[in-house]
């Protein structure tokens, strides 16, 4: 498979490139850092050891301009890109986004407006030949809760963008695959004191790429968050009120 | 185009009451920081830590400063020469992924410790030893290079042939030297992924000695288990193990399966690790492991018997646990092991796990553990008496000229490791030309060095 990473230079994103990589898959790597993306693709060649060489450009979230001949460069390395994958997104607690609308713009514009521009692009591709859009969303997109009241309702943006995706245009062979991590201990959540079922990246990435080979449109990983979030999504208005979670 | 808002690169504010702890699961206030971005979290940062896989307070930070930065997420490969073997990766690369990406390629570290679970960052801190340190060192001998951020903010790249004083004085500097930022390693050629090894059980702690001296001369591989729970004629029986990378006549075919591993999933209550279980557990491995021929051993099962039970420190219990690991020279006779665990014994104190091994020639790193004799190391779980034990203990090391090692260490006194540590005011020396206010610390060297808490 010929797969596009987007963030693929940390966490999970790097986890599942490093994944793909191994078990054979060829990988194009957009980031934001062009010497950060040079030694990831150094990284995972040597990991793989395999000859193929590891392509990479410039993508950023931020700006728009950069998805077309970011996807242009992929598709010329690849010939025929066959799933693109978007771990990007940013992250900030809601207390830091509560003071600075400024900031607020930021989370909300990258991860929905721009991770949608970007899947736009994508899908129009992927359409071409058939194959996979895998993006994260998060446990946070289900519910609104106090602390992810503003990252989880971008989230929740992005799911249902997905779901839509998914119902018009699986028939016509785009297989979309929505991801909701619970907690994951990467650097975009160090600081954060871990909860009860926190999840490594690796283990996320097993599970992702398992999710993507079997074409399962909604994958919540740690797994055992899908039982959290049924509870979660059942809990009457009252009680969520009273709780912090 | 949207500028990426500035809080989103910045530092998390350290959680109110999160604590960070050794692997003798002492915890102090503190927390970790990680990202894949090392050269950026280490700017500020006076402490870096990998797995947090040495037993005492070397990895906690001072009391005024609880935010200590992690590796593990800094975990890329930068280079590997085929025709070599030269690796550089950035130090949060475990050795858990080198035993992955590398032994089935036929190559392998030269020097591994007891444990998968550890970054070569803190291998290189530590100047980890292994059960070939009587033929090959410490890791040390086999770095060729280290990247290092000191005090200043500076980087500096330190080898043999450049900054050669900074070279030796991080290898087993326990990170106070600089953040240990990337390493480049000499890996070694093995002819197959698999050990040839054999276990020979002894009566006694003389009857051990001699084979663990004898079996030194052929094989590379060497250490073992003894009962120092036992007494009289059968005090110190134990079992050795020693082997040797098979040869590809020797090895199967296939690669070496992954060991399931099996969590210790609650910290079990003290008594567990007392005396009576660990009479009938001593009594137990003894009798189970009898004299077996040579033969083919699975790499992870002769060099991480451990790591098939995750969290094995939570046995331990609330109070946790401490290693004391020393190092008696051979000028010092025999009759010392013989004595220092007799003087345990008289301590009322019960080591669970006695582990007893053959060091060679101390290396080049300044702070470097090892030296040309035999290593001991003791889990005992840690009670009230448990630092006049080790205050007794540490002066018989003292008497007979050995030492103790940082890694494992939490309770000896910072004079008891002046006295046993002549190298001591060389490395001072070196570590004030880079960092001379002592802004790069650690628990321990404020306990030891006097370093301001």
């Amino acid at each position: 498979m010929n797969v596009v990473v987007l963030g693929a230079t940390r966490g999970i994103g790097r986890a599942l490139a490093r994944r793909f990589a191994e078990r054979g898959d060829r990988v194009f790597l957009l980031g934001r850092d062009l010497a950060d993306l040079d030694r990831s693709a150094r990284d995972i060649e040597i990991r793989a050891n395999r000859a193929t060489q590891v392509g990479f450009a410039h993508c950023d979230l931020g700006d728009p301009d950069s998805f077309t001949s970011a996807m242009d460069a992929a598709a010329a390395a690849l010939s025929t890109v066959e799933a693109v994958v978007v771990t990007a997104g940013d992250f900030a607690t809601q207390p830091a986004l509560e003071q600075s609308l400024e900031r607020t713009r930021y989370l909300l514009t990258v991860n929905f407006t721009n991770t949608v521009l970007f899947c736009e692009q994508a899908r129009t591709r992927l359409l071409a030949h058939g194959g996979t859009l895998c993006v994260f969303s998060s446990v946070a997109g289900d519910r609104g809760r106090k602390p992810v009241i503003l990252y989880g309702a971008a989230k929740a943006g992005l799911a249902h963008y997905l779901e839509g995706l998914d119902h018009k245009y699986s028939a016509r062979g785009l297989r979309v695959v929505c991801v909701k991590p619970g907690f994951v201990k990467t650097s975009m959540t160090t600081g954060l004191k871990p909860p009860p079922f926190a999840g490594e990246a690796d283990g996320v990435a097993a599970d992702v790429i398992r999710a993507i080979d079997r074409g399962q449109p909604v994958v919540y990983t740690p797994r055992i968050w899908q039982a959290v979030m049924m509870v979660i999504r059942t809990l009457p208005r009252f009680v969520m009120r009273r709780i912090e979670f | 185009m949207l500028k990426a808002a500035s809080s989103a690169e910045s530092v998390p504010h350290c959680m109110g009451n999160s604590s960070l702890s050794g692997w003798g699961r002492r915890p102090v206030p503190g927390q970790e920081l990680r990202s894949e971005d090392l050269d950026r979290l280490t700017r500020d940062a006076v402490l870096t830590r990998g797995l947090g896989r040495s037993y005492g307070d070397s990895s906690l930070p001072p009391g005024s400063h609880p935010i200590v930065v992690a590796t593990p997420l800094a975990d890329r490969i930068l280079s590997f020469d085929e025709r070599t073997g030269v690796l550089r990766a950035e130090a949060g690369y475990s050795l858990e992924s080198l035993y992955h990406d590398f032994l089935p390629r036929g190559w392998f570290t030269p020097v591994t410790p007891g444990t998968q679970f550890v970054t070569l960052g803190g291998m290189v801190a530590a100047d980890i030893h292994g059960k070939n340190h009587h033929v090959d060192g410490t890791i040390g001998r086999h770095v060729r290079s280290i990247r290092v951020r000191v005090a200043s903010g500076e980087i500096i790249e330190c080898s043999r042939t450049e900054e050669f004083d900074l070279f030796r004085a991080t290898i087993g500097g326990m990170g106070l030297t600089g953040h240990i930022l990337e390493i480049e390693l000499q890996l070694t050629r093995v002819p197959s992924p698999w050990i040839w090894g054999e276990m020979l059980r002894v009566a006694n702690i003389d009857e051990y000695l001699d084979a663990l001296k004898a079996s030194a001369a052929e094989w590379p591989f060497t250490m073992g288990w003894i009962d120092c729970l036992s007494q009289g004629p059968s005090m110190g029986r134990g079992v050795l193990q020693r082997g040797r990378w098979a040869t590809n006549g020797e090895a199967p075919e296939k690669l070496p399966r992954p060991l399931m591993r099996v969590p210790v999933p609650i910290v079990c209550p003290s008594w567990v690790m007392g005396y009576t279980v660990g009479k009938t557990f001593n009594e137990g491995y003894y009798r189970w492991n009898r004299t077996t021929p040579a033969r083919v051993v699975h790499p992870q099962k002769f060099f991480y018997p451990l790591d098939t039970l995750l969290h094995w420190n939570r046995l331990y219990g609330k109070r946790g646990f401490t290693q004391y690991q020393c190092v008696l020279p051979d000028a010092a006779g025999r009759p010392a092991v013989r004595q220092l665990l007799e003087l345990l014994t008289q301590q009322g104190a019960a080591s669970f796990l006695c582990v007893i091994k053959d060091c060679g020639e101390q290396g080049e790193g300044l702070l470097s553990f090892p030296l040309k004799g035999t290593s001991i190391a003791l889990d005992l779980p840690v009670r009230d008496g448990t630092q006049a034990i080790v205050d007794k203990l540490n002066e018989f090391v003292i008497a007979a000229g050995g030492r103790i090692y940082l890694a494992k260490d939490a309770f000896t006194r910072a004079e008891h490791f002046r006295a046993m540590e002549p190298r001591l005011p060389e490395w001072l020396a070196i570590r004030r030309q880079w960092d001379p206010t002592g802004r790069l610390r650690s628990a321990q060297s404020v306990r030891l060095f006097g370093d301001p808490a």
